[in-house]
Order: structure tokens, then sequence, then C-alpha cells
């Protein structure tokens, strides 16, 4: 069954190029102002959208990604008003894949089955859940899969050829590939590892390989697009609507341009390389 | 509380980390193969004769064990019922319980060639612990500690350093032991090749819950065979503060399947349960997952975890060790709860009675111990674990009793 994951990446392929995903927090700086950067995103050059449910304890991100979650948090973002957000893009786009991502605990409380519903329902394509690694399928992986929704898995530097089977199981839509052992954020070491590690990765799926930490403008997405199917870029939009904020921590007229001016940028970096469409 | 059934309490956890629907390994898939190494390692070094003399030598003549069970003849008189032992791992090398585990875990990961440790801690109590060892066995030490505690704790962050240790303050969230957690995890998901992550408590991915545990148990094993020696026959009710609950677990686990025996666990009420300002996950909170596994947390309606209250830095965390969530579901430990008010009259109780100074956290199941036992005969047995020294906390009682004239 193909999905709108599947197209989207199946459709980037055919232009002969690597796609474009963009991660924002969900309900940062405030609903309103969130909801207009994630409409402005397509246009800027998104390809597949990820937004974050905010979460008090993000263990596996950086200092840029829980202010944004806690930006969220205190202008009342919740799980209702992500998926309601979801609904509200959806109205106006047909075609851009939407991927939840963040922490299992907001998603337990609010109920699996319920929340599977109703994610589906708004029109949320597919889900990341940091801390689910395999071993924890039967919890959500599993049951998503059941419902309709991707199940995006991260592989890692540590993901060894032995383990690597594993986490593919039951992943579908793309494969996240962590460039670094690190939070969100971190700055890639060597980028020159990052072809070799998408390749190892290759070698056991046939899915489409997006790559994520450590892309913060054009010259390095370039670099990221010249091996992977796709190429993440969060923390550097997360702080683009930082800076963008008045002195009060409040929402500007220029917040969501300033994302899309980002977004447009590192865009024009992944289109610089040119792949063999299939 | 529901008749227990099962035929052992002692069975947990299973091959997948659960204790029940506890526990569990919710962790990013950086961390997984570093969890299931260390699993691997944990499951030989426990069989291993050569590790297990190793431990026993360390904790006789480095840790000063066994630890005296100490019959506190003024309290009992006090209180006119029930005959009250002291389990004094206060008296170990570092000032408290917390020595035991990570003498275990670091003698680990000397065999696993880690050569940085690092760990979270609250009060202070396992960040000193795993300064000392790692001090004494030459092994590089960074401990993540909430900024709050850093401040309220500050004898503790010089003894950590004077030991050689790193001390990060940590700014994010409420700044207290479960952000000092986050940025723990942090640091391990980026220092995967030579780090290893010295939990404090019984929390956490398997197999640390487990694991801390084992490490723990020792002073339940010792008790036993202490009372078996002084009074003939088994105590009738244990009782230990919970925090995390690795004190708590360690003292019980031995004699969780001796029928008969009274389990009290004793959450901080910080203000009063009421308030809604504690640190009784069990008692206030429900089931969630944090930290790498599920367990009952103070949380809101949408699953954001929520700040605890305690005016033990020890105890203030917002969740609870996954076997003792599980235990309190089948019933088998009686889970209650100690104001800050009612801890600091027992802390006061207990040094001028006794002549022992107590943490702030034993000192909340002195209070509880306090109210049970005078309702109890006087051929009632009672253990309470004295797990900590209030050295640390003189200042903070001070300021609470308005000074020390």
């Amino acid at each position: 069954m193909s999905t709108r994951i599947d197209r989207r990446f199946e459709a980037v392929k055919q232009q002969g190029r690597a796609a474009l995903v963009t991660f924002v927090m969900g309900g940062d700086p405030d609903p309103e102002t969130s909801l207009a950067i994630v409409k402005a995103l397509p246009a800027a050059g998104a390809d597949l959208i990820e937004i974050g449910m905010p979460f008090t304890d993000p263990m596996a991100d950086g200092p840029a990604i829980q202010a944004a979650g806690l930006r969220a948090l205190q202008a009342g973002q919740n799980m209702r008003k992500t998926l309601a957000m979801v609904r509200a893009f959806r109205e106006t786009d047909a075609d851009t894949p939407i991927i939840l991502m963040g922490y299992y605990n907001p998603i337990y409380v609010y109920g699996v089955d319920a929340f599977l519903l109703d994610a589906k329902s708004a029109g949320v394509d597919g889900l990341i859940v940091v801390d689910l690694p395999p071993e924890e399928d039967s919890e959500l992986c599993v049951p998503a899969l059941t419902a309709g929704l991707n199940f995006i898995r991260l592989a890692t530097p540590t993901t060894d050829e032995k383990r690597l089977p594993k986490v593919l199981t039951n992943t579908s839509g793309f494969v996240y590939y962590v460039s670094v052992t690190g939070i969100t954020g971190s700055a890639i070491a060597d980028y020159g590892k990052v072809g070799a590690a998408v390749a190892r990765i290759k070698g056991h799926t046939h899915l489409p390989v997006a790559v994520g930490f450590g892309v913060k403008n054009a010259d390095t997405a370039e670099i990221i697009a010249r091996s992977a199917d796709g190429v993440v870029v969060g923390t550097a939009l997360v702080e683009a609507v930082r800076a963008s904020l008045d002195a009060s921590g409040k929402a500007t007229a220029g917040t969501a341009e300033a994302v899309a001016a980002k977004v447009r940028d590192i865009a024009s970096g992944v289109r610089r390389v040119a792949k063999a469409a299939a | 509380m529901s008749a227990p059934t099962l035929n052992s309490f002692r069975t947990g956890p299973d091959e997948t980390g659960h204790f029940g629907m506890f526990g569990g390994r919710f962790v990013a898939e950086t961390l997984m193969p570093l969890i299931l190494s260390l699993e691997e390692a944990y499951e030989a070094a426990k069989v291993d004769p050569s590790f297990l003399k190793d431990m026993a030598d360390y904790l006789a003549h480095y840790v000063g064990r066994p630890s005296p069970l100490y019959f506190a003849e003024r309290l009992t008189e006090h209180c006119g019922g029930a005959k009250i032992y002291f389990k004094r791992d206060e008296l170990n090398h570092t000032g408290a319980h917390k020595v035991n585990n990570v003498l275990g875990q670091i003698l680990l990961a000397r065999r696993m060639g880690k050569t940085r440790i690092i760990a979270e801690t609250g009060a202070g109590q396992h960040g000193v612990a795993t300064a000392t060892l790692c001090a004494r066995f030459g092994l590089q030490c960074v401990v993540y500690m909430g900024a709050v505690d850093v401040e309220r704790q500050k004898p503790n962050v010089f003894r950590m350093k004077m030991l050689g240790a790193e001390v990060i303050p940590v700014q994010s969230g409420s700044k207290t032991l479960k952000d000092a957690m986050n940025e723990a995890l942090r640091d391990w998901v980026t220092n995967v090749e030579n780090t290893f992550y010295c939990i404090g408590t019984v929390a956490g991915p398997h197999p640390y819950p487990a694991m801390v545990r084992d490490f723990q148990c020792v002073i339940g094993r010792e008790a036993r065979e202490q009372m078996l020696e002084r009074e003939g026959r088994l105590p009738n009710s244990l009782v230990a503060a919970i925090g995390g609950g690795s004190n708590a677990i360690g003292l019980f686990y031995p004699f969780l399947d001796d029928p008969g025996i009274e389990i009290y666990g004793v959450e901080a009420a910080g203000h009063g349960l009421s308030s809604g300002l504690h640190a009784a996950s069990l008692t206030g909170g429900r089931p969630g997952v944090l930290h790498g596994n599920r367990t009952y947390l103070l949380m809101n309606d949408d699953g954001q975890i929520q700040d605890a209250h305690s005016i033990s830095a020890g105890l203030d965390y917002p969740g609870i060790g996954p076997e003792h969530a599980w235990l309190h579901d089948v019933g088998r430990v009686n889970y209650i709860s100690a104001t800050d008010e009612e801890a600091l009259n027992a802390f006061q109780l207990c040094s001028r009675l006794e002549g022992i100074i107590p943490a702030l956290e034993p000192s909340h199941a002195i209070a509880k111990a306090v109210e049970i036992a005078p309702k109890k005969p006087k051929d009632h047995l009672m253990v309470v674990n004295l797990c900590g020294r209030g050295d640390k906390d003189i200042f903070t009682v001070a300021e609470h009793l308005g000074g020390m004239e």
C-alpha cells in the first residue's frame, strides 16, 4: 500500500534530487504562529514536514529544541492542539506528508488507540518516537502500522550490522539516519562518514534514507544531499523562530517568514545536487 | 491492601526487563546497543566468583560492611510499642547506602573497559559515592546535579570537587534530580565509546532497576542474618523511605517472600498530598514513561511531567523505580507518605533520643515508624532503614527551624 510519504519520496526522486524534511515544534512560539509557519513550509521548499510534539523532558534533544518545546508548552500547546494544527494544515494541503515526532509519554497518556485514531483522521502520515526502540514495538509501532500510519525508525552510528535488521523490521516510510552520536543540534565531525553510513543502511533496505543532525545551512545540506535520499533540518529552523521573537519571547510579524527564508536557503543547497532519476 | 496471591515476589524482571507492566527499555536507539552490552556484562559478572569476591572484599574493607543492626532503645521507649531497630547504612563510607550500588557499577565499568563515569545526583550522596570510587580507581568522573540542588546541598558539591569530580549544575527544566538525569542521558548519547552511566537508583532502562536492586540487597541480607542472631526470628515489619527507591528495595527484597512481614515504603508528601506540592508518585501519580521505564509519575493530563516537591533533595523526583510500582499494584508493600514537617520532627526526635542525626530522607521513614510503632505489641520487631546521615542537611534544617540557637 503506497502512502503519502512513499509517493512524495518517489516524486522527488523522479525530479532527480533529494527530499528536504523540515522539523518545527508544534505550538512554537504560539499555536497560531506555529500553524502559519507550517503552512508556509511547502512553498519554501519543504517536501515533508515533521511536527514536534512538545514534552517537558526531551532526553535526546539539545538546548535549541528543548527551548522550543518549553516555549510551546508555556503557550498552552498540548496533544489535542497539535492534532488540530495538522487538521487545519490538511484543509489547504492534501499532499505534503506530515510526521509527528516526539516522546512516548504524551501519546501513552492520551491513549494509544485514541491517539492513532485521531492522528490518522487529522491527516498525520507517520510517527517518529525517539524513546521507542524495536524492543518496545508492541507499545505503539505495531498498532500504528495496523492503523495505516508509517513508523519511521532512527538508525544511529551505534546501530551495528547485527542490530540494523532488527531496527529496519517494522520500519516504513523512510529510515532516519542520525549522523552523530549526540543530541539534536550537535555538529557533524566528519561529513565524509555519512555517505558510507547511508550505503551501509541501503544494503539492508529499499526504503529511502534521510539524514539528520548537523544540517545548518545550504552548504551542509548540499553535502548531505549528495549521499542521502532526504535531508532533515530541525535545530536551524527552531533557532530561526527564536531569533525572530521580541524581547518578551512573543512572535513578531516576521516569525513565519524568518523560518521560510531559512528553509528556502537550505532547499537551495539540497537542489544544487542532481541525482539520477530512477 | 489486596491479599498477595503470587508464589514469589522475587521473580522479576522478565527477560525484557518488565515487572508486570512496569519497567522496560524506553531509550533512544543510540543507547540501545549500550544497555544491551551492559546487560550482557552484568549477567556475566554476577555469576563470576572473582567479581563477587572483589565486591565482598571492598564492601568489608572499604565501605565498612556489615553495617550494624542497632536497637533504638530510647525511641522504642518513647513510642511504647514495637521494638525498633535501625539498619545503620549511614555508617557506610560516604555516609549513605548509595555506595553499595556504586561499588558494584564501578567494578563492572572496569570490567567493561570504560574510563569515564557519569552520574546524576539529587541530594549529592550518589554523586559523592561515585566521585569517591572514581578517585579510588583512577576514573574520570562527571556528575550532573540540578542547579537548585547544587545550592541546597553545598557540602556535598564541595566533597565531590575535593574527590576530583567535575560537577555540572543543570539549568534546564526544574533544575532538580529529573533534569540532572535528562542531562546525564544526553551526555551518554554523546559519549558512547568510553562512558559508563552509573545510575543512582532502581530506575532507568533495564537492566538498571534489577542491577541496582541486586547491589543494594546486601542491606536486607545482612538485616535478616543480624535479626536472626539478635532475636532468633525474623522482623515483623520493615520501614524505608522512597525517592527512586534503592535503599527501600535493598532492605525489602530479601524479605518479600516471607509471609506476614509488613512492609512500608514511605514517599515524600512535601507540603501535603492535597497541596499538589509533593513527591509521592505512587499515591499522587499514575503510570507513564520517563527515563527509560514505565512507572508511576507525577504529570498533568497531557503527559507533561510535573515538578516534585520535597524538603529532601534525595526524594525530590517525580517518578519511582518500576519494581516498586509493581509491588504497589500487587499489594505486597504498603506505600504511605510523610510530609516535610513530619520528617523535620522525626529528624529532631531521632537526634535527641538516639544521638544519631539522620538524613532528611530516612527521617521520612522514622516519621512513619514513630506513628506505626505505638500501635504494635512490645514483641513486634521493626526494622527502619537509616540509609543516610544528616550532616549534609543541617543547613536546610536550620533554615526551616529558624536557626541553631
